[in-house]
C-alpha cells in the first residue's frame, strides 16, 4: 500500500483524456522503478521469515515474481496498457537473466566451498594407491588429464588446422570441400559417449576386448576436439582479407608460403583462442574416458598401456562410488571438481588475453 | 648499350628470366597435407560408423546366453530411447523460453557496454564440465527440489500424469525432472548464444521502421526482432536438443534409474537415457553385453544425427531466406 | 572538361615536394640524368612516335588475348604493345575488363578458380602463358599495386618492404636488408617520412603512405614491370598527387601499366592510353582503341572513345 502512495504525485499529473491525444504521459521512470524493486526485495525476504532460516533461492524467486507482477500492475495504473505490457516484457527478460545467474553462482560457490575442504598439498601430491578412508589425492588424475589432453591437442590441432586450410585455401566451392564441411558438422554432433565407444571398438580390433589406455582416451577426445578446431580456424582464416593473399602472390610468393607466412600469422590470435577454448571443452570430458582410459589408483605415465585416471573420471568415481567413510571420498570429489573448474577458468582467461595481445593492430 | 635499368642490381633479362625456385615442392607438400587432413575427416567418420556397426552387430547374431537378461534388443533399448527423448524434450521445454529471454536481455535490454561481459558469463556456463554439473545436481539441486518443489507439485498439480500422486514422490530428488533442469542449465548457453547472434543481426531498418510507427521496445521486438530471428532460435534449440540427447555424466550421476517407461517425472522410478546407461553399465560389462551397449550407442548416434541434420536444415533455410 | 585535363601535362605538376625528396619531376631532369640513356623516350619528347614499338628490354607484346572465367568470356581479342619506360593507362567504364586484362599480365587473375586465357603475352622473348611457365615466376618479374593499400598487418614497415625477398627465402645479411629497405623506400618517396619508425606496423601509416609502402614493397623484389590497379581510387587528392609524382619518377626504370577510372589522372601521367569498352552485361570487354594519350583525349579515332571521354557515355 505504501507503493501506491509513492506514486500518487505522478498519477496526479495525468489528465484522464484520451490515451491517443497525449504525447506526455505518466511515467514510471527512476524512483518509481526503484521502489518496486525495493518492495519486491522486502516481500521476498518476508517469504522466508516464518520458517526462521534464510532461504536464498526462495528469496530470489519470490522477489522476481513480485517484481514482475508489481511492475505490470503499477504501470497499468500509472501509465497505459501498452506501456504496461512493455514494462512486463522488460521485467520478465531481466528476471530471466537474473534467474540464469542463480545456477552459475550456486555451482561456483558450491565447488569453491566444498572443494576447499581438501584443497591442500596432499591432494595435489599423492595418489590413491593403498589409500583406505581419509587422505589420498589426485596427483595421478592430474598427470592423466595432462597426458591425455596434451596428446589430444597434439592430434587435433594439426588435423583440424589443415582441414580448415583445405576448406578455405584449396577446396573452394568444390564438391569435396562441401562434403567435408557437412561431415565436420556431423562430427560436431557426435555424442561424447559415442566417441568413446568408437575409440574402444577401434582398440579392441588392435588389442582385443577389455582394452584400456590413455591413447584410446586421446583418440576419443580427438574426435570431439577436431571439429571445434576446424570451425574456429575456418572462421578466422576466412576473416583474413583476400587483398593480403593477392599482395603476397603479386610479390611472386608461392601459395604455401603465402598461407604459412601471411595468412596464418594474421589469423593466429583467433586460431589460438579457438584452440584454447577447444582444450577447455575436452578437458572436462568424462564419459568417453570412462570407457577408454578407465580408472587406476596410481600414476600411469605410459599412455600406450594400461588404465589412466583423469580428473573428471576421478571426480565421478569418488562421488558416485564413495569408499568408506563416504565424506572423505566426497570431499576428494569436490576438490577434484574445484581443480577442474580452476583449470577451465585459467584456460578461458588465457584465451581472452591471447586474443587481445596477439591480434594484429592493422585488423579490427 | 642498355643493360639494366632497374634500381636494383638484378641480372639483365636472359634465358633465366622466368627461372628460379617457385616453391613447387612446398606447394605440393602443403596441398597434400591439407587435402589429407580433409580426407581424414571423411575416413574418420566412415570408421566411426563402421566400427560401431561391426561391434554392435553381434548383439543380434551372438550367443544370447552371455547376457544377464535375454530380452530382445528392441525391448532393451526401447525404454532407453524413451527416457533419452523424454528427458531431453523436458530440458528443451524449460531452457528455450528462458534462453530467448536471456538472449533478448543481452541483445536489446542490457547496456551496450555490458552486453559483451554478460555474454561471457553465459559462455562460462557452457564451459563448466558436465561432471561438475552432475555432482552439483545431486548434491545441491536435488535436495532443494525434493524438499520444496516436488511436494508442492504433487499437492497442486497431481491431476497431471507428469506429477501424478499415485506413486510416492521422490525424497532424494534424483528424478527425471531434476535431470531435465540440470540439462536445461547446460544447454541454455547454446540456445542463448545462437539466438543472441540472430537477434543482433536484425536489420536496423526493420527496427527503425517499427520505432517510427511509435512502437514501444517490446512491440519492436515482437514485430521485427522475433520474426526475423525465429529460424535461428529454432536451430539453436535443435542444437541444444542434440547436446542434451548425448549428455552422459549429469544423467548418470543424478538419475535413479529403473527399467521401463515412466511418465511421472518426480518419483523414484525413472526411465534411463542411452548415454547414461552406457556409462553406468560399461565398466562392469563384458562379452556380448559390451556389444549390446555399443549397439545402443549407434542408436543414439542416429538420433542425434537426425536432430542435428534438422537443425542445420532449418538454419540454412532461414538464413538464405533472410538474405533474399 | 577533357580539354583542360589534357593540358595538365606531367611536367606542369607542381613539384614543390622535390625540394624535400631526391626525386626529380620534370622532363629536363630526365634528360640530364646521367644514369639514363638520353634516347629514352618520354612523354616530353613529342617528336617520337609513341605508338611505334620500342626495341628495349621488357616490352610487352599482347597478341589476340581472350580471357575466360569458366564459361564466361571477360575479355576478347586484345592485341597491344606496351612500351617500356613509359606509363600506359587503361581506361573504360566499370566492368569493361580493363582490370581483368591488367591482372592477366602477371597471371594474377588465375587466383580465381576456373580462369584461363587464349592468346599470348610475350616479354623478352618469353610467352607468359607458354608451357611450363610458373605464374609465381611471372609475378616476381611483373609486380602489382592494388586498389586499396594492403600492407601486411603482422609486419613492421621494414618487414613489409622485405617481405617479397624474405618470403622467397633469400637469406639477407642485416646491412643488405637495411640497404634494400632504404633504397626501396626512397624509390617510393617514403623514406623521409618513415625512416625513424621502420619498426612500427605498416598499418600505422596514413592511406597514402600505406600505398607508397606497397609500391616500395613491390619494387623491392626488382620487377621489370609494375602493374597498378586503380592505385589512387582509395586515396585523398594530396596522396593521389604524391603517387602520381612517384609514377612519373618510376617510369624511368620500369614499364608501368595503370588502370584508372580517373580520366584526368590518365591524362596527367600516361604516355599512351588504351580505351576498353563493353557492349552490355555478360558480353566480353574489348580494346576499342589505343593511342598516344594526347591523341586519345583530343582527337580519338573512335566515336565510342569520344563519347566516353566527353562524358556522353551511358
Amino acid at each position: 500500500m505504501t507503493l501506491a502512495a509513492e506514486h500518487q504525485p505522478e498519477s496526479d499529473t495525468e489528465s484522464p483524456t484520451n490515451d491517443n491525444d497525449r504525447i506526455t504521459s505518466g511515467s514510471l521512470a527512476g524512483r518509481g522503478m526503484f521502489a518496486i524493486v525495493g518492495a519486491s526485495f522486502v516481500i521476498g525476504a518476508l517469504s522466508w521469515l516464518p520458517s526462521g532460516s534464510i532461504n536464498w533461492a526462495r528469496w530470489v524467486i519470490v522477489t522476481l515474481l513480485v517484481y514482475v507482477a508489481g511492475t505490470y500492475a503499477v504501470a497499468r495504473i500509472v501509465e497505459s496498457p501498452r506501456q504496461a505490457t512493455d514494462r512486463l516484457a522488460t521485467a520478465i527478460v531481466t528476471s530471466a537473466f537474473a534467474l540464469v545467474l542463480l545456477p552459475l553462482i550456486s555451482v561456483v560457490w558450491t565447488v569453491v566451498d566444498k572443494g576447499s575442504n581438501r584443497f591442500d598439498w596432499q591432494f595435489y601430491s599423492e595418489t590413491m594407491r593403498g589409500v583406505v578412508g581419509e587422505g589420498g589425492g589426485a596427483y595421478h588424475g592430474i598427470v592423466g588429464t595432462l597426458i591425455i589432453t596434451g596428446l589430444t591437442t597434439l592430434f587435433a590441432v594439426p588435423f583440424g588446422l589443415f582441414t580448415a586450410i583445405y576448406l578455405v585455401e584449396y577446396g573452394g566451392n568444390g564438391r569435396f570441400a562441401r562434403a567435408v564441411t557437412g561431415l565436420v558438422d556431423v562430427m560436431t554432433g557426435i555424442p561424447s559417449i559415442v566417441a568413446g565407444l568408437f575409440a574402444y571398438a577401434l582398440f579392441v580390433l588392435i588389442d582385443g576386448p577389455g582394452h584400456r589406455s590413455g591413447l584410446a582416451g586421446a583418440i576419443a577426445l580427438t574426435l570431439l576436439m577436431t571439429p571445434v578446431v576446424v570451425r574456429a580456424s575456418e572462421e578466422m582464416l576466412r576473416l583474413v582479407p583476400n587483398e593480403l593473399r593477392e599482395a603476397s602472390y603479386a610479390l611472386g610468393v608461392p601459395k604455401w608460403k603465402t598461407i604459412a607466412k601471411i595468412v596464418l600469422p594474421t589469423a593466429i590470435a583467433g586460431i589460438l583462442t579457438g584452440v584454447v577454448l577447444a582444450i577447455a571443452r575436452v578437458i572436462g570430458e568424462t564419459a568417453p574416458l570412462l570407457v577408454t582410459a578407465g580408472l587406476a589408483q596410481g600414476t600411469n605415465w605410459n599412455p600406450l598401456d594400461g588404465r589412466m585416471t583423469t580428473l573428471p573420471v576421478y571426480t565421478y568415481q569418488a562421488y558416485k562410488f564413495p569408499t568408506l567413510p563416504p565424506s572423505a571420498s566426497i570431499d576428494r570429489a569436490w576438490a577434484a571438481a574445484l581443480t577442474l573448474v580452476i583449470i577451465v577458468a585459467v584456460l578461458f582467461t588465457t584465451a581472452r588475453i591471447l586474443s587481445s595481445i596477439l591480434k594484429p593492430q592493422g585488423l579490427k | 648499350m642498355i643493360t639494366d635499368t632497374a634500381p636494383q642490381s638484378s641480372p639483365a633479362p636472359d634465358d633465366d628470366f622466368l627461372g628460379g625456385d617457385t616453391g613447387k615442392l612446398g606447394d605440393r607438400v602443403f596441398h597434400g597435407l591439407s587435402l589429407g587432413a580433409a580426407a581424414l575427416i571423411l575416413a574418420t567418420l566412415a570408421a566411426v560408423a563402421t566400427f560401431l556397426f561391426k561391434e554392435g552387430l553381434p548383439t543380434f547374431t551372438g550367443d544370447k546366453s552371455e547376457l544377464d537378461n535375454t530380452e530382445s534388443f528392441v525391448s532393451y533399448v526401447g525404454p532407453l530411447v524413451f527416457g533419452t527423448i523424454y528427458i531431453s524434450a523436458l530440458a528443451l521445454l524449460i531452457a528455450t523460453p528462458i534462453a530467448i529471454a536471456v538472449a533478448l536481455y543481452i541483445s536489446h535490454y542490457s547496456p551496450k557496454k555490458l552486453s559483451h561481459t554478460l555474454g561471457y558469463f553465459i559462455d562460462i556456463l557452457a564451459a563448466i564440465p558436465s561432471v561438475v554439473y552432475g555432482i552439483w545436481g545431486i548434491g545441491v539441486l536435488a535436495p532443494i527440489l525434493s524438499r520444496s518443489l516436488y511436494p508442492w507439485l504433487d499437492d497442486h498439480a497431481g491431476f497431471l500424469p507428469f506429477f501424478g500422486s499415485d506413486v510416492n514422490v521422490s525424497t532424494s530428488g534424483r528424478t527425471m525432472l531434476t535431470v531435465a533442469i540440470v540439462l536445461a542449465v547446460m544447454i541454455l548457453p547454446i540456445i542463448t548464444a545462437i539466438s543472441r547472434e540472430v537477434f543482433l543481426q536484425t536489420p536496423r531498418l526493420h527496427e527503425e521502421a517499427s520505432l517510427a510507427l511509435g512502437a514501444t521496445r517490446w512491440e519492436v521486438i515482437r514485430q521485427a526482432v522475433l520474426p526475423y530471428g525465429r529460424s535461428g532460435v529454432i536451430s539453436g534449440a535443435m542444437l541444444g536438443l542434440g547436446r542434451a540427447l548425448g549428455e552422459t555424466m549429469a544423467v548418470a550421476i543424478i538419475l535413479s534409474p529403473a527399467d521401463g517407461y515412466f511418465w511421472n517425472v518426480i518419483t523414484n522410478s525413472n526411465s534411463n537415457t542411452i548415454a547414461a546407461n552406457i556409462a553406468l553399465q560399461f565398466p562392469e560389462s563384458s562379452g556380448l553385453e559390451v556389444n549390446r551397449l555399443i549397439a545402443t550407442g549407434l542408436v543414439l548416434f542416429i538420433i542425434t544425427f537426425g536432430v542435428n541434420a534438422i537443425a542445420r536444415k532449418i538454419a540454412n533455410a532461414g538464413f538464405s531466406g533472410a538474405d533474399g | 572538361m577533357n580539354r583542360s585535363a589534357r593540358l595538365i601535362t606531367p611536367h606542369l605538376i607542381n613539384p614543390h615536394q622535390s625540394t624535400q625528396t631526391p626525386t626529380i619531376q620534370n622532363g629536363e631532369a630526365h634528360m640530364t640524368d646521367s644514369l639514363r640513356d638520353t634516347a629514352t623516350p618520354t612523354a616530353q619528347s613529342a617528336a617520337v612516335d609513341l605508338n611505334a614499338p620500342v626495341d628495349l628490354p621488357n616490352r610487352i607484346d599482347v597478341t589476340d588475348l581472350n580471357i575466360f572465367y569458366g564459361d564466361f568470356q571477360a575479355v576478347e581479342g586484345v592485341s597491344m604493345t606496351i612500351n617500356p619506360r613509359s606509363i600506359t593507362a587503361l581506361i573504360g567504364p566499370s566492368g569493361c575488363g580493363k582490370s581483368t586484362f591488367l591482372r592477366s599480365l602477371n597471371r594474377m587473375h588465375e587466383v580465381i578458380h576456373g580462369a584461363y586465357v587464349q592468346g599470348s603475352v610475350v616479354i623478352n622473348g618469353h610467352d607468359l602463358y607458354g608451357p611450363g611457365v610458373d605464374p609465381v615466376a611471372v609475378r616476381r618479374k611483373i609486380g602489382m599495386v592494388f586498389q586499396r593499400p594492403n600492407p601486411f598487418p603482422t609486419m613492421s614497415i621494414a618487414d613489409n618492404v622485405l617481405a617479397g625477398k624474405r618470403l622467397n627465402s633469400r637469406r639477407m645479411s642485416k646491412p643488405d636488408a637495411a640497404e634494400l629497405v632504404e633504397k626501396s623506400l626512397r624509390g617510393a618517396n617514403l623514406w623521409n617520412e618513415v625512416k625513424d619508425r621502420l619498426d612500427k606496423p605498416g598499418s600505422s601509416l596514413s592511406g597514402g603512405q600505406q600505398q607508397r609502402l606497397c609500391i616500395a614493397r613491390a619494387i623491392a623484389v626488382s620487377p621489370d614491370v609494375l602493374l597498378m590497379d586503380e592505385p589512387c581510387s582509395a586515396l585523398d587528392p594530396i596522396s593521389t598527387l604524391a603517387i602520381e609524382e612517384l609514377m612519373l619518377d618510376l617510369k624511368r626504370s620500369y614499364n608501368i601499366v595503370i588502370v584508372t577510372h580517373n580520366m584526368q589522372q590518365a591524362a596527367r601521367v600516361s604516355d599512351r592510353t588504351g580505351f576498353f569498352n563493353i557492349k552490355g552485361t555478360g558480353k566480353p570487354g574489348k580494346l576499342i582503341e589505343m593511342d598516344a594519350t594526347e591523341k586519345i583525349f583530343s582527337n580519338p579515332g573512335e566515336q565510342e572513345t569520344q563519347d566516353y571521354i566527353t562524358g556522353r557515355f551511358g
